[in-house]
């Protein structure tokens, strides 16, 4: 096989707009951590079973690990690094930090950007929707209850999105 | 990953023929969840990754036709699970595709990747068996119809001929008095693949048709009457022993899955009565 060409690809990340030379099988993941140096963006099994490298393209959370870099021709990606914006944390990123939804804090990004697509769809979701949202996230340190918690306080903050339903009383034991 | 290369064709002709002139060389790709996480394993010594998600005359969205619903290929399986008119009518799919991965997983994962994997674990087909589904092929030399139960031919292996591509499937509305259920077992409830699953459509006069999921070479169709035990349908399906389950448990749950998706799909047809 000739050795493959590298492929132009124009792309809006976090907002501003690159024109980038990628090789055929490279990962979104790859070009946001070795060519953008956006290493927010986290790999860990590589094959779509941990979320820890999610990110969200036109509006959907996807794992990095598993788009070429190609497919991202023409798309709009938002990675953890795009969350904040002028020196302020998204809500979602500082219930995190309240909540203490952090721990080793490896998954977090992922945790972070799932939740993200979830409330940019659904502004007020319950402990289930938030269970489902976040099934594709692994977490090895925290037991998830405050991950689920720091969801549900960000869609609580005032001015946000009204109160869900349901609180989740299944979250008030502790880890 | 080993080097390849990648094309996005424009229309299915291009693809098509890009597909046969690079035969056993290259594979279509539509949402990739499956082929990049084989090539990562270096299970493939593919060259070519054909991306089709470009391709204009290849939909993906649940378009209503007179009679029923055609599912473009692309369509992404968690487009696939909330569609409203599948939720109404195809509740066994809706179930089905929801229950596929994570949701990062299913807003990638398409309707025709899922059966073109041909996993005789894939979590649509036995509601698409179970359906009746028609799936609409284009090949450079015309277009064909293939039912869906012709479609699966081995573990990994379809009826596909080179360069054909699955265009879209068809789906009739199920007549009235009818009910439709998906069961699902599995591990722990996201991300992992079904041990056992099973749709069923029920007929009000008792008639019922089965799709089984992971209980043999390939997704597996049965039709019979409705029955307490429902374990007739234990001599339809073959399965083997893996880490997932055991060849005598999986036996035992494709009859208990069948006895709750029975059970469902007649509650079912009771709400729309």
């Amino acid at each position: 096989m000739d050795a493959p060409a590298e492929i132009l690809i124009k792309v809006t990340i976090n907002g501003g707009q690159h024109r980038l030379s990628v090789s055929p099988h490279e990962t979104l993941l790859k070009m946001l951590r070795e060519r953008l140096l956006l290493a927010g963006t986290k790999e860990s099994c590589g094959e779509g079973e941990c979320g820890a490298c999610t990110v969200i393209v036109d509006g959907r959370a996807i794992n990095s690990c598993l788009m070429l870099a190609a497919e991202a021709d023409g798309s709009e990606v938002l990675t953890i690094e795009g969350l904040a914006s002028g020196g302020e944390l998204d809500p979602l990123q500082q219930a995190f930090i309240d909540a203490g939804a952090v721990q080793c804090g490896f998954c977090t990004p992922g945790m972070i950007m799932s939740a993200k697509a979830l409330l940019m769809r659904n502004p007020h979701p319950t402990v289930a929707q938030i269970k489902q949202a976040l099934c594709g996230n692994l977490c090895r340190c925290t037991g998830y209850t405050r991950i689920i918690r720091a969801v549900l306080d960000a869609a609580l903050q005032p001015g946000g999105p009204r109160a869900p339903q349901d609180t989740g009383e299944e979250h008030a034991e502790d880890n | 990953m080993r080097p390849f290369n990648y094309a996005r064709p424009q229309s299915l002709r291009e693809a098509s023929q890009l597909l046969s002139t690079h035969t056993g060389r290259a594979a279509l790709m539509a949402g990739g969840t499956d082929l990049i996480v084989q090539m990562g394993r270096g299970l493939h010594s593919l060259e070519l990754a054909i991306d089709i998600k470009r391709v204009s005359d290849l939909g993906d969205q649940v378009e209503k036709m007179p009679g029923g619903v055609r599912i473009g290929a692309l369509t992404r399986l968690e487009d696939l699970a909330a569609n409203e008119v599948v939720r109404a009518s195809f509740p066994a799919l809706s179930e089905a595709a929801g229950s596929v991965g994570s949701v990062q997983i299913r807003s990638r994962a398409t309707i025709a990747g899922n059966i073109c994997n041909a996993s005789p674990a894939a979590d649509t087909a036995p509601p698409l068996l179970a359906y009746g589904a028609q799936v609409n092929i284009f090949g450079i030399a015309g277009r064909r119809t293939l039912s869906m139960e012709r479609f699966f031919t081995a573990p990994g292996k379809t009826a596909l001929l080179p360069g054909e591509i699955v265009e879209s499937l068809d789906l009739a509305f199920p007549k009235e008095g009818t009910g439709s259920a998906f069961e699902r077992l599995a591990r722990r409830a996201g991300m992992d693949v079904a041990s056992v699953s099973v749709a069923c459509l029920v007929w009000h006069s008792g008639s019922v048709r089965l799709g089984f999921g992971a209980v043999g070479p390939t997704p597996i169709v049965a039709e019979g009457e409705e029955t307490d035990s429902m374990d007739w349908v234990g001599e339809y399906v073959k399965p083997v022993s893996d880490i997932r389950a055991g060849e005598d448990y999986r036996r035992a749950m494709v009859v208990a899955l069948s006895r709750r998706a029975v059970k469902r799909s007649r509650k079912r047809m009771g709400e729309d009565a």
